[in-house]
């Protein structure tokens, strides 16, 4: 994941405030929109997109506010998600299939199933979390654009 | 199959009202979950119709990463002003039924809409 950061073609970074439902969703929107104006493939990115949406909804879900920055480098796709907040108690058990600490309120909006952390494994190629419990989450996560280099 | 035939098999309000009728739609997603939809979406998303009771404008950033075709609305709910407003703006065509997700998926498949995934590789 450390590529060369004089590599970076573009960098912008998102403001993302903590539970802010009804704009759930823009700021994934308007990387798909960066990423389509700049002719990436549809694949990557959509599954870009779908992991900057899962990522954002964990800022608006659980944290009090955060960032998230996308930086298109020659080779891969990079976005960082830091959060100030409640963070993760145990990384390992989050990221399992169904394990949710959602409330109703986050359930009511069709979210909260618990698929958010693995869907983001699931789409991209690399992805590194860490959190530190009552203080705030980062996670950042690469999806190459050769589209062979999975893993 | 086409929107419009969709919109009588229904009995369904097309509640963007300008909306390409003409549309051709060959898969259908139903969900109540977002989660699900972000999940299990796939690539052929101008071709699928999503069939949900989620009526908040997430369901429009949702549905604007696979580009879906359509969303109708289930159980009789009707899409937030919000949410209309960025359905127009993204130019995703909104329709409204008063059947149950069930009954809306039923008659769906009997007219020839099949499942944009029909099942998961790991349940």
């Amino acid at each position: 994941m450390a590529e060369a950061e004089e590599n970076i073609r573009f960098h912008e970074m998102f403001h993302i405030e903590g539970g802010n439902f009804m704009n759930a969703g823009a700021i994934s929107s308007r990387v798909k929109k960066i990423l389509k104006e700049a002719g990436f493939p549809g694949k990557i990115i959509r599954r870009t997109s779908i992991a900057a949406f899962e990522a954002e909804m964990n800022v608006i879900c659980y944290a009090n506010q955060g960032n998230l920055s996308l930086f298109i480098t020659p080779n891969f796709l990079k976005v960082v998600v830091e959060d100030e907040g409640i963070g993760i108690p145990d990384v390992n058990v989050a990221m399992r299939e169904g394990y949710s600490t959602a409330n109703e309120k986050i359930r009511e909006l069709g979210f909260g199933a618990g698929m958010g952390l693995s869907n983001i494994k699931k789409n991209t190629d690399e992805m590194i979390l860490t959190s530190e419990f009552r203080q705030g989450t980062h996670l950042e996560f690469v999806i190459y654009l050769s589209g062979q280099d999975k893993g | 199959m086409k929107l419009r035939e969709i919109q009588d098999i229904l009995d369904a309000e097309v509640v963007t009202g300008d909306a390409n009728l003409e549309k051709e739609i060959k898969y259908g997603f139903a969900a109540d979950l977002l989660s699900d939809v972000l999940a299990l979406g796939r690539g052929s998303g101008a071709l699928t119709l999503l069939i949900t009771g989620i009526i908040h404008p997430q369901v429009i950033y949702a549905s604007n990463i696979f580009d879906l075709g359509a969303i109708i609305f289930v159980r009789g709910k009707r899409p937030t002003e919000a949410t209309l407003q960025l359905a127009i703006e993204n130019q995703i065509p909104l329709l409204a039924t008063p059947y149950i997700m069930f009954e809306t998926c039923g008659r769906l498949y009997q007219h020839g809409l099949r499942p944009s995934i029909a099942k998961v590789k790991n349940g």
